[in-house]
């Protein structure tokens, strides 16, 4: 296209460093969150690239106990923290909600570019505490060895997640206001697309729970440096108090990664399949009582603990329970993909990557949801192998579809087609031959958190060393092309997959107010086939 | 909503309220009510929340929405404290140490 005939979008609105770090444009800030993210998971992958160097031989070599306890702890932080809860909400859902629901922008605008600098300041905290030494108490911060007798930066990293927590308040508060009061005209509940739904229910989690968790830190770092007793035994504080507070946030902050995550696989499903998405209601309220229900099962995590036993009984019944919503939707989309005409674009490629990972992920939670089983697997790399399927497998793999599916729509460029299919077939083997080796060590016995291994368990752990090399280079790849593509990729037309959703009838990228006039909606969400291309 | 301001007088008047409830929680934190210590603590507490909530938040003008988030908050804290009571409370039923 000539450069003299080309659209005023949001990246050439305006020019310079000051124009993006006053920016109150969603998309903007969604780019800003883009980079950062970005950042923290090559920082989080460093630190699992150390963990599985050294896990390569039985012996420490590499590292010693405490530099490993040190790795898989900001690996934890950093990734769960930094990189998996934003993720899609921050970037894909800052840049896609209000197009998706044709509102300008979302209802509180500084309060978003807010949430960025917050968590900014709360990686910084925690980047502090990396750089002067590391924590080694593993990412839940189990009393009472965090606030006794852990020797490393607990209160540096402490204040970063506190701190950081809020900036993920302030993105759920923002989002539920402009979902309820922003809505186009003709815009109802139940024609929002389900991505849409699938934030509204993050938002949710995010706004309930993140305050516990908050309030935990809190109160860890007041009795690790003040000595008062909340969950110290010796000074009248119970030990189990913490773990029941930090799982009350904790268990639904894996819902916080895994929804948004599905929201996008319904987007991908239904785009590549041609087809309307399969109970579109079920999807949608599965979304909700996955929220709801998903404070109800934090106790699964203490088994081992001294947990009452008669506790313990019904958090299992309960974590039973919360599978069946998700595999309402799992039921849902392959029932969208019966007869569709289907594709095989890189997106599709990620989202039923996504499908197939996410219910081994899920079905291994029932393992360890049963009472009797957990004691034999608890704290083994079974558990490892069980959440890295739910959120590498589940929600890295959706993040990464949503990244290529909306890509020409953030930066007007297309990615190139055949190396992101590549991409996404290294990284399903990749993944795969990294965790799935760790249910078997898991089921042997072998436990997590070690840095040396007795040697029959070698040839396992040299298989997942193997698929971790193999998915590094998945997710390289797509690290050099996209790159390269947003000067060299093809320019993209608004709507290249011929998807529905409104945020395909402007342009890509689209103009700072979004939409040249306020679209009206007239038709349900996944209208396919479609019936004539229309840009607003 | 905008139409409706809270006046000067009513916001000092509950800000005194509330740093008078907070000397009453350090004061009663000093006097040993036996096993009422904890559910005094609470109930001062309680007060002093809603005080916020209602008027510094002015809920008390909210459309029943606000209500419904509001009251949410409190069901979810309910919830936490509710579940986590339960394991405690049901710790000795086996009879055997720590289960
Ligand atoms: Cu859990």
């Amino acid at each position: 296209m000539d450069r003299a005939e080309k659209a005023v979008d949001y990246l050439n609105a305006d020019y310079g460093v000051r124009s993006w770090l006053l920016t109150r444009d969603h998309k903007r800030i969604a780019i800003l969150y883009l980079l950062s993210i970005t950042v923290m998971f090559m920082l989080g992958s460093v630190f699992a690239v150390l963990i599985r160097l050294e896990l390569l031989t039985p012996a420490g070599d590499v590292v010693q106990a405490d530099t490993y306890n040190k790795l898989f702890t900001m690996h934890g932080i950093v990734m769960i923290f930094f990189f998996l809860v934003p993720s899609i909400p921050a970037v894909l859902g800052n840049f896609l909600l209000p197009l998706m629901i044709g509102a300008r922008d979302l209802a509180f605008p500084r309060l978003n570019l807010l949430s960025w600098y917050v968590y900014m300041v709360g990686a910084a905290f925690t980047l502090w505490a990396v750089i002067t030494g590391g924590v080694d108490t593993g990412w839940t911060f189990y009393t009472p060895y965090s606030t006794t007798a852990s020797h490393t930066n607990v209160l540096a990293t402490a204040v970063g997640i506190f701190i950081t927590g809020f900036s993920s308040i302030l993105t759920g508060v923002n989002f539920i206001v402009t979902i309820h009061t922003m809505r186009a005209p003709g815009m109802t509940w139940f024609r929002l697309p389900l991505f849409v739904w699938a934030h509204y229910a993050t938002s949710l989690i995010m706004i309930l729970g993140t305050p516990v968790i908050a309030i935990t830190i809190l109160m860890l770092g007041l009795e690790r440096a003040f000595g008062i007793g909340i969950f110290d035994p010796a000074l009248g504080g119970d030990p189990i108090l913490f773990q029941h507070l930090f799982w009350f946030y904790s268990h639904p902050a894996v819902y916080i990664m895994i929804l948004p995550s599905m929201g996008v696989v319904s987007e991908i499903i239904t785009c590549f399949a041609r087809r309307r998405i399969f109970g579109y209601s079920f999807i949608a309220a599965s979304s909700l009582a996955i929220a709801v229900f998903g404070f109800l099962v934090w106790g699964h995590h203490m088994f081992t603990s001294t947990q009452s036993v008669y506790a313990a009984m019904v958090f299992s019944v309960l974590s039973f329970a919360v599978a069946v919503p998700s595999a309402v939707k799992v039921f849902n989309w392959t029932a969208t993909l019966y007869r569709g005409s289907i594709t095989f674009e890189a997106p599709m490629l990620f989202a039923l990557g996504f499908i197939g990972l996410f219910t081994i992920g899920g079905l291994t939670g029932l393992f360890l949801a049963a009472l009797g089983l957990d004691v034999h697997v608890h704290d083994t790399y079974f558990v490892v192998a069980h959440f890295h399927y739910i959120m590498v497998g589940g929600a890295l793999m959706g993040y990464l579809g949503a990244i290529h599916f909306w890509w020409p729509k953030m930066t007007g460029r297309m990615y190139p087609e055949a190396p992101a299919r590549i991409s996404a077939a290294l990284v399903f083997v990749g993944f795969n031959l990294t965790f799935f080796p760790q249910f078997i060590l898991g089921y042997l016995g072998m436990p997590r958190r070690y840095h040396a291994y007795p040697e029959e368990f070698q040839v396992l752990n040299v298989m997942s060393t193997t698929g971790a090399s193999i998915l590094g280079v998945g997710y390289l790849v797509p690290l050099c092309y996209l790159i390269w593509s947003l000067w060299r990729g093809r320019v993209a037309e608004a709507n290249p997959w011929g998807a529905a959703g409104l945020e395909w009838r402007t342009n890509s990228p689209p103009p700072t107010e979004n939409f040249a006039a306020t679209p009206i909606v007239e038709e349900e969400a996944y209208a396919y086939p479609l019936k004539e291309p229309e840009v607003v | 909503m905008a139409s409706h301001v809270t006046s000067r007088l009513v916001l000092f008047v509950i800000f005194f309220v509330l740093v008078g409830l907070t000397a009453l929680t350090v004061w009663v934190a000093y006097q040993d009510l036996g096993s009422w210590n904890a559910p005094v603590a609470v109930a001062i507490a309680t007060l002093k929340a809603m005080l916020v909530i209602v008027i510094f938040m002015e809920m008390r003008f909210g459309q029943p929405l606000t209500w419904f988030a509001g009251a949410s908050g409190v069901l979810f804290l309910l919830l936490l404290i509710g579940m986590t009571m339960a394991d405690a409370m049901s710790r000795g039923w086996l009879g055997v140490p720590g289960k």
